[in-house]
């Protein structure tokens, strides 16, 4: 008898150790989901803790003069005149009013270096706008230069940052502060212009409709393709070698490197059919190829859901099988379908690999107004940025990506919306 | 664009073709009483009628865009050697690019040789004719294919089955659209590589120990014959990939299992989605945080320990990728350990092993199968994974098995040698090609076996 109860007390003690040991595997598993969302989290901090500052940018007030001599134009009709005008000429004389005690070719330099050097082009659209105020002085708010931004911001939040910036730069603006002359304003540029090299004059308008363009070449294309294909899959294909070879590549275009759908781009569409490169054609194209597997995948398992009493009923009614998917089964997988071409194009918005290699990695200042202009994309363009050395463009590259991200959040959060209101349980 | 505009002209006669077939069909069943008389329904007469004007031609477009510009430069090419221009100098690509400069006025014509404007001439002038002639041609193809298929309207014409055939035959080119891009996958670098490898040997390539892919801009620079060897790129590879699954297969495994067998319905109502948010970021967004935040942060880490660490370190991507891949894994082990049936788990509790005990001894073991297939898909991603190294990972070609230390991946490489302009033959632009074979190559071998993997598994417990 001494055997089982040998056997117990061995249990027994090792009962303790054992349920040590689940313990152990429980918090394992809690730190492994702890891991994860801490890093969603951490992500997500980082990015609108770098990010949030690109909103606001700092602006400078100066009572400018828009003096005929000093500009070198008398007639605003004159293109020629406007072309060759000293439009900078405005913020200078303006900034030497400002301060009237600055001299020195450096320090004058220096001076001159507060506003951005875009900031005559912007007064000569707003006089172009009035041409009124030729020869009249107004106060205005003028774009600061993207160092004295990243001061300022930086001196606001009591951490100042002058490394780009000399001693005199610092007191002009802790001058200009004082007398609230400098302030942080909403930064519509980013929302309207296109890139640039001067961080505060970037915008990310440019890449939102080469985007936009891009999408919707890709939409037009792989959401059409891939519900047939689906459909074919699903309703019609005759179990042979052939539809398994469809499938099977299918599922394998799936998981092929993104980049690689770039260099097919790279060899077919541009070196073979002579499409220009940088355009949203080609990048449509590529991205429809991309994308097709999914929405493939998504479509099939949509029409799959649908159950098979609604085709019987529809072909003993006496429709031909066409009529019995056009009619019947397609609007009944459609929720499910368009969930997945949601879905796909989230995909496709976030993509950039593929585009670096056919060209649309270039800098373009100029908003795409078509199909056939070149254009970047919004992944792309926070690459570029990402890539780019002023310190400014770091915080815009966040911004950017908040924009992306909120895009993307919008996009899955209406696939599950749809899923939910429109799907049928049958 | 003139094919647009030709593109939406057909469509908009296949429109009109439609309705007057359909109302020509209704004309034809009036008179006996109904379309109850006729064949078919009349929508199917009007696409009959549709399908014929407008499929031909739209066919004949696709082939022309093609061929044209083929034959537009065989010919101008041929205009070229006549005015007495050799093209073995530079190549009859780089030639013909020059001409379609001059053709559209974007080189000065001024100073060029008269052989090279009138190749111009008369590139602009074939490309003209080439554009009336396929509108006409296109127009007529409509309107015969028109004309014919109206005049077939009748009574006990057929048309919902000829159309329906049709239909199919669309619907299978589109389920075919797979098979030519992996075709056209295959194709595109097979050749470039084959080319690749007629000047580079393909075992200098798979076994160099030595990559610095320049190419020579005078004959007799130093270093002008560039090594492409490429095994420091796969080492690098390699070494990123493993950093990335020693953080995503932990914990997406465990995740996975806590999800599974632990976590109450509202924590992985929760949790679930939660994580698969990092599954939806775009990589860029990862490569940027992998470059400013996490670089840094290792390198500062590094230094603070006496440890240099590079700023560009491979601990850095790989750790960044293996977030973005934790997802990946959790979600797909999750569904293999969900797929293990209820009785196993049951079996292993009533015999008095605790439920940790039951996911380690029972569970695990039997979704093994499941679970690796999903870690090779997952490495397949990592290799193939782009905008984090290139954001992240170093230029340099390192042949080193430090994780703290810079090294340069395939794609890293890939991206370099084809962002740029650079003349398309070139062997630096080829290589690119030749390791994006390799690319293709090692994750397609890696997806079909995992994919059969996981097919066996999911039949073996359905």
């Amino acid at each position: 008898m001494t055997e089982p109860a040998n056997n117990l007390q061995k249990i027994r003690k090792s009962l303790s150790r054992r349920n040590r040991s689940e313990q152990r595997f429980r918090w394992y598993g809690r730190l492994a989901i702890f891991i994860g969302l801490a890093a969603v989290s951490v992500l997500f901090t980082d990015i609108v803790s770098k990010g949030h500052g690109a909103f606001r940018i700092t602006y400078l007030q100066l009572e400018v003069d828009y003096d005929q001599s000093a500009i070198g134009v008398d007639n605003l009709g004159d293109p020629k005149q406007l072309v060759q005008g000293d439009w900078q000429a405005i913020p200078k004389l303006a900034l030497r009013k400002q301060f009237p005690d600055v001299s020195g070719r450096s320090d004058k330099r220096k001076l001159y270096g507060l506003v951005s050097n875009g900031a005559g082009f912007d007064l000569k659209d707003r006089l172009i706008a009035n041409p009124l105020l030729l020869g009249e002085r107004e106060t205005v708010w003028l774009l600061a230069d993207d160092d004295i931004d990243t001061y300022y911001k930086s001196w606001l939040d009591g951490e100042p940052y002058a490394a780009r910036l000399s001693d005199k730069q610092v007191t002009w603006i802790a001058e200009l502060h004082d007398q609230g002359k400098i302030r942080l304003q909403f930064n519509s540029n980013l929302f309207t212009r296109g890139d640039s090299r001067e961080p505060e004059q970037a915008g990310i308008r440019g890449a939102v409709m080469g985007s936009l363009f891009t999408l919707l070449l890709t939409l037009i294309l792989s959401f059409p393709i891939g519900v047939a294909a689906a459909i074919y899959l699903e309703e019609f294909a005759p179990k042979n070698g052939w539809t398994d070879f469809i499938e099977v590549n299918i599922n394998n275009l799936a998981a092929v490197p993104s980049i690689i759908f770039g260099l097919l781009g790279l060899a077919i569409f541009i070196n073979f059919f002579h499409i220009p490169r940088s355009v949203p054609i080609v990048g449509g194209l590529v991205l429809t190829l991309m994308t097709l597997p999914t929405i493939i995948i998504t479509s099939r398992a949509a029409i799959k859901s649908v159950p098979p009493s609604i085709r019987e009923a529809a072909l003993g009614m006496g429709a031909s099988k066409y009529q019995m998917v056009l009619h019947h089964v397609l609007p009944l997988a459609l929720p499910g379908m368009l969930t997945g071409a949601i879905i796909g194009m989230a995909q496709a918005l976030g993509e950039s690999a593929p585009l670096l290699m056919i060209g649309m990695v270039a800098f373009i200042v100029d908003i795409p107004g078509g199909f056939s202009d070149p254009a970047t994309v919004l992944p792309v363009q926070i690459f570029l940025w990402a890539d780019s050395p002023e310190r400014a463009f770091i915080e815009k590259t966040s911004a950017a990506i908040m924009i992306l991200l909120s895009f993307l959040i919008i996009m899955n959060t209406s696939a599950v919306w749809l899923r939910k209101r429109l799907e049928r349980r049958w | 664009m003139q094919a647009t505009n030709i593109l939406i002209l057909i469509l908009g006669l296949g429109l009109f073709a439609f309705y007057l077939g359909r109302g020509r069909s209704l004309a034809v069943a009036k008179p006996l009483g109904g379309i109850r008389h006729i064949h078919s329904l009349p929508s199917y007469y009007g696409a009959h009628v549709a399908l014929w004007c407008a499929l031909p031609s739209l066919l004949l477009l696709g082939l022309w865009m093609i061929f044209d510009d083929l034959l537009i430069n065989s010919i101008v090419l041929k205009s070229l050697v006549a005015g007495g221009i050799s093209t073995n100098a530079v190549g009859d690509g780089l030639l013909l690019n020059k001409v379609a400069n001059l053709a559209e006025g974007v080189l000065p014509r001024k100073g060029e040789a008269p052989a090279m404007v009138a190749a111009a001439d008369l590139m602009l002038r074939l490309q003209v004719i080439s554009r009336w002639s396929l509108t006409a041609l296109m127009l007529t193809l409509s309107l015969i294919g028109f004309g014919w298929s109206w005049s077939r309207i009748s009574s006990t014409f057929r048309a919902r089955p000829r159309v329906e055939k049709v239909m199919e035959k669309l619907l299978l080119t589109c389920a075919c659209v797979a098979i030519f891009t992996t075709l056209g996958i295959v194709l595109s670098v097979l050749f470039e590589s084959i080319q690749f490898f007629r000047s580079v040997p393909i075992d200098d390539f798979v076994f160099g120990l030595d990559w610095s892919p320049q190419t020579a801009i005078r004959e007799d620079q130093v270093g002008s014959s560039g090594s492409f060897g490429a095994v420091p790129l796969f080492v690098g590879t390699l070494l990123i990939s493993a950093v990335a699954m020693f953080v995503a297969v932990p914990v997406g495994l465990m995740s996975a299992i806590y999800l599974a067998e632990y976590a109450s319905k509202t924590v992985r109502s929760y949790a679930k989605p939660a994580l698969e948010v990092l599954a939806g970021i775009p990589t860029v967004v990862y490569g940027f945080f992998a470059a400013l935040t996490v670089a840094p942060f290792l390198r500062d880490l590094g230094a603070s320990f006496g440890l240099s660490v590079s700023s560009e370190s491979a601990l850095a991507a790989g750790g960044v990728m293996g977030v973005m891949i934790i997802p990946f894994i959790s979600s797909l082990a999750d569904d293999v350990i969900t797929a293990v049936p209820q009785s196993m788990r049951d079996g292993s509790l009533a015999m008095g092993a605790t439920k940790s005990e039951t996911v380690r001894n029972v569970i695990i073991p039997a979704a093994l199968p499941g679970i690796v297939g999903g870690i090779m898909l997952a490495v397949s991603r990592a290799i193939g994974e782009t905008m984090i190294v290139v954001m992240a990972a170093g230029m340099a070609a390192k042949l080193t098995a430090n994780p703290l230390d810079s090294v340069t991946t395939v794609t890293v490489q890939i991206v370099t040698l084809l962002t740029g302009d650079q003349e398309f033959d070139s062997p630096k632009t080829l290589a690119a090609f030749a390791l994006g074979l390799m690319l293709f190559v090692v994750t397609l071998m890696l997806n079909i076996f995992a994919l059969q993997i996981v097919k066996k598994y999911r039949e073996q417990y359905d």
